[in-house]
């Protein structure tokens, strides 16, 4: 138990996919313009790590690994080159899936994802994710709670960025730095504070 | 006196708007209003009377870190002083050997004279240069900016030498208040826009960028070669077994400032003055501080008894907590900088309480790093806004279904 709960503060605070890693960014800049859609956001994300991460750790597993063949009578089978082409196409499949179960049981949670959801099919950070997980060799328990963790960890890192930036409406940005620019600032010192838990040891 | 006023009136024409200079319009302003109370009131319609402005607020706090500049001082004499006692030399080569020299003072530690003179000599060059790099960049951003140069840089100037090891080379004094003024102030717009305290932004960029001299046993004392641990450090590098052992001073000690650290944290007394100095005037927060003291002592006492086998800094009590490293000096002055921290009630109390914790959770769990006041209190800036941007929500939702027709 201590070691997923271990794994689970991991995800979230040391390994942040977006303040220590920097993956997701485009997302991460584009979309954090206010609390709320942020807050949306994010949540879409911890939906897409939670189901992705675990789904595509089953297929590693009983596909892709060396040797994962062998309840088909295969012996030395290594289908590790068709890795990035089968995640990526689990998480395309798993959001549009969830975008119809939305659609159709949670309307107004569909309505508040809206874009949101078809957009994270092409976000870095969910890729990211599946691809810690095969490169930690993650079994199905851990993935799970990586999954969870790594999206809510992202999530809280947009959440606070939205919040900077609806305060920085009140400030005075100067012209060249205006949008984007300041915003890639921020976000460095955002990484500055997030170094507190670097070197910590779970 | 009256001469000074009459030269800057009979120059203001050339600054003003049409003039030749109107370039350097907010250095002539800046001048002038360090010196004088302006007479010009609010233009427009909302017109507020009250005492207080950002000059004022700014200046207090400059006065209530006065305890913490005059122990820095001492103490870094004196720290400095016992151990070429210790180390049985009488003269140090370089600068501040020869002005001790000529001023026919000798390392004596029990002289209060050599301590004031020889801790002045560390700190007045630190303080000096944080401000002249400090007020340069504030300048020059707002001469071309064409906003006023506010009584801000002062504050932040005084607070980052505080935050440094004696030891520390001037150049780095430079760039670290660099960073802080200019990435964490400046490109927001200046003081008031910003959303994490400038002085501790360039403390940090100090430390992940230079650990060699921000970090370690033997930059806390300003003698060559001399080599003494902080209480954390020592307590974090000790063995567990050893425990509380390790540390070589008393809680006495430690509240009064007697041991080696930053220039201006190790007085527990000092940023006690301060605090009632801020209090008393209505500038800082005692919501944030008392919760800021709460979430640590609450943690710390629960870690305390947890206890540990492999982690020493399990076994430090609450109340070591308080007097060690940069907490007092983080939690009076920097935690409660109006500006990063929140500013709804509510909100108080959670931003105090997540820094206290955090401070913790980094001193204790986190063996990179011994000290946590610094990040925890970036941490809190960082997620200030969101959580005022609940509390808000929460309260809008509140009220909307009291009032719910």
């Amino acid at each position: 138990m201590e070691h997923y709960l271990s794994l689970f503060i991991k995800a979230i605070f040391i390994e942040n996919l977006a303040l220590a890693f920097f993956l997701g960014m485009c997302t991460f800049l584009a979309v954090s313009k206010n609390v709320k859609t942020a807050f949306g956001l994010g949540l879409a994300v911890v939906v897409i790590q939670s189901i992705t991460i675990p789904a595509n750790n089953l297929i590693y597993h009983h596909l892709l690994k060396p040797g994962a063949l062998t309840w088909l009578g295969v012996e030395d089978s290594d289908l590790r080159f068709l890795g990035l082409i089968s995640y990526i196409g689990v998480i395309a499949a798993m959001v549009q899936i969830l975008e119809m179960t939305l659609d159709r049981f949670f309307p107004p949670l569909y309505n508040a994802l809206g874009i949101f959801l078809p957009l994270i099919t092409v976000n870095c950070a969910i890729l990211g994710g599946s691809l810690f997980m095969v490169e930690r060799d993650y079994n199905f328990a851990e993935s799970v709670v990586y999954g969870v963790g790594s999206g809510v960890g992202w999530a809280m890192a947009i959440v606070a960025l939205a919040g900077i930036r609806e305060k920085m409406k009140y400030s005075d940005v100067p012209d060249g730095l205006k949008g984007l620019g300041i915003t890639f600032i921020t976000v460095g010192l955002m990484a500055l504070a997030f170094m507190a838990f670097g070197g910590i040891d779970l | 006196m009256k001469a000074l006023r009459k030269l800057l009136d009979r120059l203001e024409p050339t600054f003003v708007k049409g003039g030749k200079l109107e370039r350097f319009y907010s250095l002539y302003e800046a001048i002038d209003t360090f010196l004088y109370t302006p007479a010009d009131v609010t233009q427009g319609p909302t017109h507020v009377r009250d005492g207080i402005d950002l000059k004022r607020v700014m200046v207090l706090v400059v006065v209530a870190l006065l305890p913490c500049v005059y122990v820095a001082i001492i103490n870094t004499g004196f720290q400095a002083n016992q151990a070429i006692a210790e180390m049985g030399v009488d003269s140090v080569a370089g600068w501040r050997g020869d002005t001790m020299k000529s001023l026919g003072l000798n390392h004596d530690p029990d002289s209060f004279l050599a301590n004031l003179v020889y801790g002045a000599l560390f700190f007045l060059p630190l303080y000096i240069f944080s401000m002249a790099v400090g007020g340069i960049c504030e300048v020059l951003f707002c001469i071309i900016r064409g906003h006023e140069v506010t009584e801000g840089f002062l504050v932040t100037g005084l607070l980052f030498p505080l935050t440094l090891p004696p030891t520390i080379p001037l150049w780095q004094v430079a760039i670290g208040v660099a960073f802080g003024v200019i990435l964490g102030k400046e490109v927001f717009g200046g003081t008031g826009r910003n959303f994490m305290n400038p002085a501790l932004t360039g403390r940090a960029f100090l430390y992940f960028a230079h650990a060699d001299t921000m970090t370690g046993n033997s930059i806390w004392t300003a003698v060559d070669g001399f080599s003494g641990a902080t209480p954390l450090g020592a307590l974090a590098a000790a063995d567990v077994e050893v425990g509380m052992q390790a540390i070589d001073v008393t809680w006495s000690q430690a509240f009064l400032g007697t041991m080696p650290g930053s220039l201006g944290e190790t007085s527990v007394l000092a940023c006690l003055l301060g605090c009632v100095f801020l209090l008393a005037t209505g500038i800082a927060s005692w919501r944030i501080m008392l919760s800021m003291l709460l979430g640590a002592l609450g943690l710390s006492s629960l870690l305390y008894a947890v206890g540990s086998d492999s982690n020493p800094m399990f076994l430090m009590p609450p109340h070591w907590h308080l007097v060690t490293g940069g907490f007092a000096f983080g939690l009076v002055f920097m935690a409660t900088d109006p500006v990063s921290a929140t500013v709804t009630r509510t909100g108080m109390w959670i931003y105090g309480a997540l820094i206290g914790v955090m401070t913790i959770l980094i001193r204790v769990v986190n063996p990179a790093f011994p000290e946590g006041v610094m990040l925890a209190i970036l941490f809190g800036n960082v997620f200030a806004p969101v959580i005022d941007a609940f509390v808000v929500q929460a309260h809008v939702k509140r009220r909307l279904s009291r009032h719910a027709t």
